[in-house]
């Protein structure tokens, strides 16, 4: 059962993303758009609010996604965004409900569409790096995409069948 | 002494004066606005020690200080950003301008003040500060808060409607009977959607012709754009602040981020020299008068914000307390107020309404940040979680 990620715009601060657990417990992650995220867990008496908030540097950030399971290349394209300004990297979770479950790849058209390359599908703790055209999407995976911020946000879009 | 040593030790001593201010505010945790603003009021007409230097520099940089407050405004946005709010948020964005605006105007017309300053009222109190509520959120920790989104989206659509309410009170400040007026109305907000259109069509192209990777190379050209088109647009009795803030939204991307980054110190500098030009303008013969009023319109209007929050926030699904965190929030005016005033009083409307202004964002801008603490407390949590049981068994039943 893959994890539902909701996405929420903070005009003028960041992004907002949350997950619901299983237990009904809500965890969101905030990234701000003048770089650092804050990782926020919400109370359980009213899930609005959030009752711990903890900054993150992009290291310690990088290191709680190793640490839960994340692979190595996550880390060495973390690396490469540091170097070249404006490229960004986002892993967005394909979700049950996505057109895409069971298509390939080529069909999102990622790269003519959005400028956006999908770099690797993380499916459950295997890594598939460089999957090509004909590679075939499942439910809950998770797709690695390196472009601009504008072109990612498309291909998220895209993604959840929404653009 | 000669005249220019004169000038600067007095310049010196007031801008070593805001900094101390300043110091003291951030240890209070609130905004160092209201303290600059009652130094202004201390050394202006009618105060305690009357400034006498050094005018000229504070005119001019008051001006640079309102046209930088926007510029940054707008680079914190982008046109899509904007245009998507508007569309998202819409009723939500209409409630809040009907029940906030509307005291303002009333009491501007209960004091006899005429419809021009009805109209400069209701810009008052309808905009919250966006500057001091995002402040404030991160603050408290508030920022991953499900409610957060609809506070910012209403400060984006209040900040977005400035575009097209600037321009009309300037018209209508200029004042020049029924038909000019309509038609210098119509030629504001045309020259608004058109630069609007630019930013929205081509503001990759502005974003390129400002870009540069040598901040100082940055900060020249994109000061210098937002000052050229802001004159431009006041030569057209459109407002140089919306000029500014709508060369703002053009630039987006990369060449947004760093921008913001070289001007913010500018800003901080010059829209200090603002807040303490409207001090210093402001009689204080005239604030004692208006102390009542000003407290009245407060109170009034610290609830109808609180209602706009509470509402709009219910309508996206928000639970009880969630919808009084985000009443609470949204109740400081700040920056946008004073830049109507400034505005309404350099136009000649009555100078009461500049003590009034001032009073009032002074009452909201330090009891906003104060009572937006209150939905944190105990009592209030049980409070709210006892109403929402309550009309859940009512529901039920």
């Amino acid at each position: 059962m893959p994890a539902h990620v909701e996405r929420a715009e903070l005009p003028g601060i960041g992004v907002r993303h949350d997950i619901v657990t299983d237990q009904g417990r809500r965890l969101s992650v905030l990234n701000l758009r003048e770089g650092g995220r804050e990782l926020a867990l919400a109370d359980v008496d009213d899930p609005d609010r959030a009752s711990e908030t903890i900054a993150l540097t992009d290291d310690e950030a990088t290191a709680l996604s190793e640490v839960l399971g994340g692979s190595l290349i996550l880390t060495q394209l973390a690396a490469l965004q540091e170097q070249v300004a404006g490229l960004s990297i986002e892993q967005i979770p394909l979700r049950a409900d996505s057109p895409f479950v069971g298509r390939p790849l080529g069909d999102t058209k990622a790269r003519t569409r959005t400028r956006c390359s999908i770099v690797a599908i993380v499916r459950e703790s295997t890594v598939l790096p460089a999957p090509g055209p004909a590679d075939l999407f499942e439910s809950g995976d998770t797709v690695v995409a390196v472009g601009t911020r504008d072109g990612l946000d498309h291909l998220v879009r895209i993604i959840a069948g929404t653009g | 002494m000669e005249h220019g040593a004169l000038v600067l030790i007095e310049i010196g001593a007031l801008i070593l004066g805001i900094g101390l201010l300043s110091r003291l505010a951030s240890r209070l945790g609130i905004s160092p606005i209201p303290f600059i603003l009652l130094a202004g009021l201390a050394f202006g007409e009618g105060g305690l020690f009357p400034f006498s230097q050094g005018e000229e520099f504070i005119e001019i940089g008051a001006e640079i200080g309102v046209i930088l407050l926007l510029l940054m405004l707008g680079l914190e946005y982008t046109a899509q950003e904007l245009v998507a709010n508007l569309k998202g948020s819409r009723m939500a964005g209409l409630i809040d301008m009907l029940l906030n605006a509307t005291p303002g105007a009333l009491i501007a017309l209960l004091l006899g003040w005429g419809p021009v300053a009805a109209v400069a009222m209701a810009g008052i109190t309808w905009v919250s500060s966006s500057g001091v509520v995002a402040k404030m959120l991160q603050d408290l920790g508030r920022l991953t808060n499900r409610e957060t989104p609809v506070v910012l989206s209403l400060l984006v659509i209040e900040d977005f409607a400035m575009a097209f309410y600037l321009p009309v009170l300037t018209a209508l400040l200029i004042g020049t009977g029924l038909i000019a007026g309509t038609i210098s109305v119509v030629i504001a907000l045309l020259a608004v959607i058109l630069i609007l259109y630019v930013a929205l069509r081509h503001g990759r192209l502005v974003s390129r012709l400002v870009w540069s990777r040598e901040a100082d190379v940055l900060l020249l050209s994109v000061l210098g754009l937002g000052l050229l088109v802001a004159g431009l647009a006041a030569g057209a009795n459109v407002s140089s602040a919306v000029g500014a803030f709508l060369v703002g939204i053009a630039i987006s991307g990369p060449a947004a981020k760093h921008a913001q980054r070289v001007l913010t110190p500018l800003r901080d500098l010059f829209a200090a020299v603002f807040f303490l030009f409207v001090g210093l303008s402001t009689d204080t013969g005239d604030l004692v008068p208006m102390l009542v009023p000003a407290v009245a319109l407060a109170v009034v209007t610290m609830g109808t914000k609180l209602l706009t929050g509470y509402i709009a926030a219910r309508r996206v699904g928000i639970a009880e307390p969630g919808r009084w965190r985000a009443g609470f929030a949204l109740m400081p005016r700040g920056e946008f107020s004073i830049v109507i005033a400034g505005l309404a009083v350099a136009a000649g409307v009555d100078s009461s309404l500049a003590a009034l202004a001032t009073a009032y964002v002074l009452i909201t801008m330090i009891a906003g940040p104060l009572l937006a603490r209150i939905p944190d407390s105990r009592r209030f949590k049980l409070a709210t979680k006892r109403i929402q049981a309550n009309r859940r068994a009512r529901q039920a039943a």
